[in-house]
């Protein structure tokens, strides 16, 4: 059997194991150096998702309770290809953030902000055939944390993508643009190279903003391409 | 030329609200003939349990069909309603728990056949980028022996993390992000 693997080209790009800064690495990371495992069938493959698995009102978290939730309301969208700028069809996109006060739907949260009342902070989409997604959302607000003192979470929202293979599982974070807290959020600063930590930043885009209703931002998302070259499995 | 892949981030303390269904922690039924309950504990580099820990587990039915176009083997049956995945978030005790079935053997590098495995994908506040393991079975300790992944990690010690052992009718399987008995990973 003849399979195609993926590129690894993600080691250059993700951050460490073992970022100091962002303390619950410490003792999180693992110490022995991570063994290369070839892909076989059992990485190339993954869970595929059909329309039976997202409701039709699952991206738009401004309509999940009787009331709209406090805040700006949003627009994030944005495409999401593989490493050769093919789409990525029909793959789950899951997505949490806090709410427009900086708070979680959670219990561990202890943040004293209030909670909303018409706001759970969760939705999903499938992509379509070109790879676009779409949620309708409220902007999420910066909170602290108890990492370093007087420590800020910059604001964000969480998106977790499958692709099309155990291989291309990606969860990430969506920054917005211009966000004053990033010079002291070690998550964020954890991606080493500048170039890649602009990847994690949205762009603001009014081409798609619904004028008299909504913002937009666009986050464009890429999931590694495959190897050029068959390998004997 | 190509495009370098979006930088992974953690899925922090609060992933519960956003990873929840459609998967589940039970990929068969418990009553289903040959199901098989996986049970562990996530510890940290302290020994402490991780109570904030996602794992996902991906595998092939019992016959070792994979449930996704890419598996070209015709011949082998798909199990009706069986996916192949799931997901368990670790409790206040760092426990985690799936009920699936043994999967069938897969192939794997250079036409040799894999020992049964399942892919599991760990993900927790702290933890950057998921950590990728694999549980193997104790009762096919020959397969094992001649399994081309298992063969690449050369420290017997550290293979032993990636087999299961019995207990109390299940099979344990525990993790240890960090420290003298930490589990062997792999970078996918």
């Amino acid at each position: 059997m003849s399979l195609i693997g993926y590129r690894r080209d993600d080691a250059e790009v993700d951050p460490p194991y073992l970022y100091p800064d962002y303390v619950a690495t410490r003792t999180r990371a693992p110490k022995r150096p991570l063994v290369p495992l070839p892909h076989t069938l059992s990485e190339i493959t993954g869970p595929v998702y059909g329309h039976e698995d997202v409701g039709e009102l699952d991206h738009d978290l401004t309509r999940q309770h009787d009331g709209e939730p406090a805040g700006e309301r949003m627009i994030l969208h944005g495409r999401v290809v593989d490493g050769d700028k093919r789409p990525v069809r029909n793959t789950l996109i899951e997505l949490w953030q806090a709410n427009s006060a900086g708070r979680y739907r959670h219990e561990v949260d202890a943040h004293p902000a209030p909670l909303d009342p018409n706001f759970s902070g969760a939705g999903r989409c499938l992509t379509d055939d070109e790879g676009h997604y779409r949620f309708i959302t409220v902007k999420p607000g910066a909170y602290p944390w108890r990492n370093h003192p007087n420590a800020w979470r910059a604001a964000h929202i969480h998106l977790s993508l499958f692709g099309t293979a155990f291989a291309t599982r990606l969860v990430t974070q969506m920054y917005f643009p211009g966000d004053p807290l990033f010079f002291q959020d070690p998550i964020f600063l954890a991606v080493r190279e500048e170039r890649h930590r602009r990847r994690l930043i949205s762009e603001f885009d009014l081409d798609n903003t619904v004028p008299e209703w909504a913002l937009a931002y666009r986050f464009d998302i890429v999931l590694r391409g495959r190897e050029a070259t068959p390998m004997e499995a | 030329m190509s495009l370098s892949p979006t930088p992974s981030q953690t899925v922090g303390p609060f992933f519960h609200i956003g990873l929840p269904a459609p998967a589940t922690t039970e990929l068969v039924s418990p009553d289903h003939a040959g199901a098989v309950r996986i049970v562990g504990v996530v510890f940290d580099g302290n020994g402490e349990p991780v109570s904030d820990a996602l794992l996902e587990i991906w595998q092939a039915n019992s016959a070792g069909r994979y449930s996704h176009p890419e598996d070209p083997r015709d011949e082998i049956p798909r199990e009706h309603g069986f996916k192949g995945f799931g997901r368990c978030a670790t409790d206040a005790e760092g426990r985690f728990e799936f009920v699936t079935v043994k999967p069938g053997p897969v192939p794997g590098p250079d036409s040799r056949m894999q020992a049964p495995h399942i892919d599991v994908s760990v993900f927790a506040r702290g933890l950057l980028k998921r950590l990728v393991t694999r549980v193997y079975f104790p009762d096919e300790a020959k397969a094992n022996d001649a399994d081309p992944v298992l063969s690449m990690i050369r420290d017997p010690e550290v293979r032993a993390t990636l087999v299961a052992r019995e207990e109390d009718g299940a099979l344990r399987f525990d993790i240890h992000l960090q420290g003298e008995r930490e589990t062997a990973f792999f970078s996918v």
